[in-house]
């Protein structure tokens, strides 16, 4: 029932048995591209919610919040239409564009956190002459480091494991991210426990380590979604 | 006076052009989708060929065709397991791990791993222990002299099985519960504690009380999550097998709408499809909402 000894050739086999480097190389991609998409769109967006005046500001955050409702098959169809119609089909594009358009998600967990910081800061650098856009990114961004972290974690998490996007977008096998090259790895070699279970780890050992890292910012993150505000 | 004037149509301008890229992915990713989706239901269309209006044809054929109930039904066999399972879970463990004395912090971080690995990287690793062969679980089961079922490749089973996985992923519900606990004034259970109401008598009327509310937040969002349960169900039906397995009896309801999209490319009946969960998931919302001052309780009131 148990293995007896620590081996670590399952891994060179699993390496040699697929391009498992071309995988990560595209996973990486998309979760660098999206993640960097998603830190800039919402943490604009989240700035403006939070600090700025402007006509119907509540109303159109509250149109953010309720768009978290939405299921995620409501927009999926018309979604692969239009990438399929622009050419956008087995590129990574769909998987990494969107997220420069903003998530609901973030931007409303980011304003929660902007919102904590004092208006007399935002006073203050106006008029020692700063323009809004300085205000943001001189202050108001990095002040909001952890908030940040928390996002480009749980952004991390959520596309390096991301399992639909890529099983519709992405045909070629040199497009695979790591998740759909170890579910076709499965297909193939769904007897060979120990070379599913290496590729399993392989897999899995990133987002641990980004886990791991930045572990209470998650797990804070997690609890601002589940207030009432 | 005038100053003023400018500076708010300043902001007011400001605001607009921060929130831009927003509103440009809400056109394009959102809005946009929602009305070209009800408009694509009413056709027959596969992506290739000439749009053709329908009228309401896809619903009419949805409502006579076997797979959709067949589909809905082990889409709710699935929810009414795992979602009572794992807010059940979740909150047994967020109670035993609220004390603050050494080490919770380490299980909390623990119980949380498992959220947090891809779930192809989970559903095989489940594939594995549910083996009735050489699986952990029927192991274990033959030790304590139980003939363990067949699971991912018994009719039977497999859905359940796929349900009580869901366990694996407690963490973010156990979270969500340790911040709802931690919300709760330390006042209430000294003053119960002195009028000598014991540890259930506590749980009973003041924790799960006091903890409605979030009860509320995560009975919604893991019902949502649950009926749209897609990766776990697409990949461990029949033990990997493929779609459905064994015989259908996998075939969630998003996998169904993947089916008709992506394998038939019935783009129409797909947002059909589509349309019919949006709108059980309201309603199911709806009804939630409005009975829950029945259940949930809040503070002020």
């Amino acid at each position: 029932m148990f293995p007896k000894k620590l081996n670590f050739d399952n891994y060179k086999r699993v390496l040699e048995l697929f391009p498992w480097l071309t995988f990560l190389k595209n996973s990486a991609i998309i979760t660098f591209l999206s993640t960097v998409g998603i830190v800039f769109s919402s943490s604009l967006a989240a700035f403006a919610f939070a600090t700025l005046r402007f006509k119907a500001r509540d109303k159109l955050f509250l149109l953010v919040i309720s768009t978290m409702m939405i299921p995620y098959y409501t927009t999926l169809i018309p979604q692969y239409i239009l990438f399929s119609k622009i050419g956008w089909i087995d590129t990574l594009k769909p998987l990494w564009v969107p997220a420069f358009f903003g998530s609901a998600y973030f931007i409303f967990l980011l304003r929660q956190f902007f919102k904590s910081i004092p208006r007399e800061l935002f006073e203050a650098a106006k008029i020692d002459g700063c323009n809004t856009f300085q205000i943001f990114y001189k202050i108001y961004f990095p002040l909001a480091k952890p908030a940040i972290i928390t996002v480009i974690i749980l952004q991390f998490i959520a596309a390096w494991g991301d399992f639909f996007g890529p099983l519709i977008y992405l045909q070629s096998e040199e497009k695979y991210t790591l998740v759909l090259g170890l579910n076709a790895f499965r297909g193939m070699y769904y007897t060979s426990w120990h070379y599913l279970m290496a590729a399993t780890c392989m897999v899995t050992i990133p987002s641990l380590i980004v886990f791991l890292i930045g572990q209470k910012r998650i797990i804070g993150g997690i609890t601002i979604t589940g207030m009432k505000s | 006076m005038r100053k003023r004037s400018i500076l708010a149509r300043k902001e007011n301008l400001e605001g607009y052009l921060f929130i831009l890229p927003w509103i440009i992915g809400f056109c394009v990713f959102t809005a946009g989708p929602i009305l070209f989706s009800v408009f694509l239901s009413f056709h027959e269309w596969h992506i290739f060929d000439d749009m053709k209006w329908i009228g309401l044809g896809n619903y009419k054929m949805l409502f006579t065709d076997p797979l959709f109930y067949h589909s809905l039904k082990v889409t709710f066999e699935y929810a009414i397991i795992n979602v009572p399972l794992v807010l059940i879970v979740g909150l047994l463990l967020a109670l035993l791990l609220y004390p603050k004395v050494k080490g919770t912090s380490v299980f909390r971080t623990i119980f949380y791993i498992p959220s947090i690995v891809p779930v192809v990287a989970t559903a095989t690793l489940w594939i594995w222990i549910y083996n009735p062969e050489y699986g952990l679980l029927n192991f274990f089961l033959e030790k304590i002299g139980i003939d363990g079922p067949d699971w991912l490749y018994s009719t039977e089973w497999v859905v359940p099985a796929i349900a009580f996985m869901g366990v694996w992923t407690v963490g973010p519900t156990m979270i969500i519960y340790l911040a709802g606990l931690e919300d709760i004034p330390q006042v209430y259970w000294d003053a119960a504690k002195v009028d000598g109401a014991n540890y259930w008598q506590r749980l009973r009327y003041i924790t799960l009380p006091l903890l409605s509310p979030t009860t509320f937040f995560l009975f919604i969002t893991n019902l949502m999550g649950a009926l749209q349960t897609f990766a776990q169900a697409y990949i461990m039906g029949g033990g990997g097998e493929g779609f459905g397995a064994p015989a259908n009896a996998s075939l969630f309801y998003c996998l169904y709408l993947y089916e008709q999209g992506w394998s038939w490319f019935n783009m129409g009946y797909a947002s059909a499809l589509s349309w019919i969960l949006t709108l059980i998931i309201f309603v199911l919302t709806l009804i939630i909402f409005k009975t829950s001052n029945k259940w949930v309780y809040y503070e002020r009131s």
